[in-house]
């Protein structure tokens, strides 16, 4: 391809800065026109492709902790592009890019089998129980960039993908096929209150998300900076969000082994 | 029949064929009945599935009122651009709004009935003009202008003609076509029901955006070969199988070819 760059994008969340406030959630529902019910109480059928988790050490005062873990779409490299979800899926309507690293959802081409449903290990894929119904005059305020979706299909986190189509289109006008670091950046990282989610080009050595995690390519983009980590590493979906803590306890929780369970794959 | 008759009296050694001389000549009849009853129906089929079909499934709607493409483009400089122009992000304008006719269409310039209705029914209303758009496509499709007309992009600077034919010079606007139940416009599938498109324009099905797509990673492979015999072989294998060689293949790990998130949004 002329002049074809490969990207990694990704996202680097630090668990030590984030508050649990939500804001992420619910600029990514609006940036996405991600549909909600009157009531969302019940968490299996709400659709959320940017959930907060809470998690605690289990420990009793004074030694007891809490931790807010933002969970959006991890967009797995898996091997060489065969994460679990685009490997299963019967339809070719997920697919993963090599010029991005994005995992893609065509949600026209999604007939609902929700297979990629059950091979996500991280649950970030969604299934949409009913058409979505907005509120009186909330259809003129939806974002135009962005499909919204119907009942019967998976729909999931994208990395704000439009995003990244009109920085592209504003790069091209320009002369460039490049794009800058900041004219790039997710709905959820520009909501962050805190700055506790950093985003984006992993392969790009000047960008943040780089500097933070040092990600080792030739192991699958595992981090070299002792406080990253990145959830069930060692299944070897090869995540592109990582997490940064000090706290060892919350390190530890990302990788939820039972005592005695197999060890890391050295991928 | 005579010649089942003649062909059992020559041979009257097999009695048993002469039995079935009378079933025989229903049956010939009868397969006569059926050629015939074959060729009506395949026709009738013919007729309501070229004829009939088409113009149940699609209705169409003329547009608010004519417009004169080849007028305007005598008059600007900037040829289609001085219109439909790139703002400032990179976003296309796509058809003129109010604002950008009114420097020239305050009052009736001219005699034509149709700038007579602009003015009286539009400008003077400020009520914005509900174009009819031929080339729409449905709402999961992002496409990008300028990613197509640039020069910095794979496809090498289109121009408008390749993908919007002479629409520019046109004098009338034709009835604005489509498909009664998916809404879509008839451009989108092309005006031959069969799918034959002889023209780069005639369609814009995914398919023809994907053919194009394959095509220029190609191009865009073959410009990196120095040595004019390989680019010379491989300029046959693109035109026989286009799309195949490694060299040319896009960034999807499930297709080989572009990655989805290319033309969907």
């Amino acid at each position: 391809m002329k002049g074809a760059t490969t990207h990694r994008y990704g996202m680097v969340i630090d668990l030590d800065k984030c508050t649990g406030c939500g804001a992420c959630m619910i600029a990514c529902m609006a940036e996405n026109n991600v549909p909600f019910r009157d009531d969302e109480s019940d968490k299996l059928l709400s659709l959320t492709w940017m959930r907060i988790f809470r998690l605690n050490n289990g420990k009793p005062f004074p030694e007891a902790d809490v931790c807010y873990l933002p969970r959006p779409c991890m967009h797995c490299e898996g091997d060489h592009g065969h994460s679990p979800c685009v490997s299963v899926c019967p339809a070719t309507a997920t697919d993963y890019s090599r010029e991005t690293g994005i995992v893609s959802q065509i949600y026209t081409r999604c007939f609902g089998c929700r297979y990629c449903m059950g091979a996500c290990p991280y649950k970030a894929r969604l299934f949409n129980w009913w058409d979505p119904v907005w509120p009186d005059g909330m259809e003129k305020f939806l974002n135009p960039d962005v499909s919204p979706r119907v009942r019967g299909v998976v729909e999931k986190c994208s990395f704000c993908y439009n995003r990244y189509q009109l920085a592209k289109n504003k790069a091209f006008l320009e002369g460039r096929r490049e794009l800058e670091e900041n004219e790039y950046q997710t709905s959820c990282t520009q909501a962050c209150p805190a700055g506790a989610i950093v985003f984006g080009d992993l392969n790009n050595p000047h960008h943040q998300v780089h500097q933070l995690v040092d990600p080792d390519m030739a192991h699958g983009g595992r981090p070299r900076n002792p406080n990253a980590f990145r959830i069930l590493e060692r299944l070897g979906t090869n995540p592109k969000v990582y997490y940064l803590s000090s706290r060892e306890w919350v390190r530890r929780s990302g990788d939820n082994t039972i005592e005695g369970e197999g060890k890391l794959k050295s991928h | 029949m005579s010649t089942t008759e003649e062909h059992a009296n020559e041979v009257p050694a097999e009695i048993a064929d002469k039995k079935e001389t009378t079933p025989e000549t229903k049956k010939e009849s009868a397969i006569g009945y059926v050629i015939l009853f074959f060729f009506v129906g395949l026709i009738a089929s013919l007729i309501v599935g070229w004829i009939i079909f088409p113009r149940l499934l699609y209705s169409q709607k003329s547009q608010p009122f004519d417009f004169n493409h080849a007028v305007h483009l005598d008059l600007v400089d900037e040829g289609c651009q001085s219109c439909h122009y790139f703002r400032e992000d990179g976003s296309f304008s796509g058809v003129p709004k109010l604002a950008q006719c009114i420097d020239c269409h305050e009052e009736v310039n001219g005699e034509d009935p149709n700038e007579e209705i602009f003015v009286t029914e539009y400008v003077w209303k400020e009520r914005e003009v509900p174009w009819l758009i031929y080339s729409k496509q449905p709402d999961c499709v992002f496409f990008s202008h300028v990613a197509h007309v640039s020069e910095d992009s794979l496809y090498d600077g289109k121009d408008c003609v390749t993908c919007h034919g002479y629409h520019g010079e046109s004098e009338t606007l034709r009835p604005y076509q489509y498909n009664r139940i998916t809404n879509i416009s008839r451009d989108i599938w092309g005006h031959n029901i069969a799918g034959f498109a002889r023209n780069s324009w005639d369609r814009a099905k995914m398919d023809d955006c994907a053919k194009c797509h394959a095509e220029a990673r190609d191009a865009a492979s073959r410009r990196n070969l120095k040595a004019p015999t390989t680019r010379f072989i491989t300029n046959i294998i693109d035109v026989a199988f286009p799309g195949t060689r490694p060299a040319g293949k896009g960034s999807s790990v499930q297709t080989e070819r572009g990655a989805c998130f290319e033309c969907h949004k």
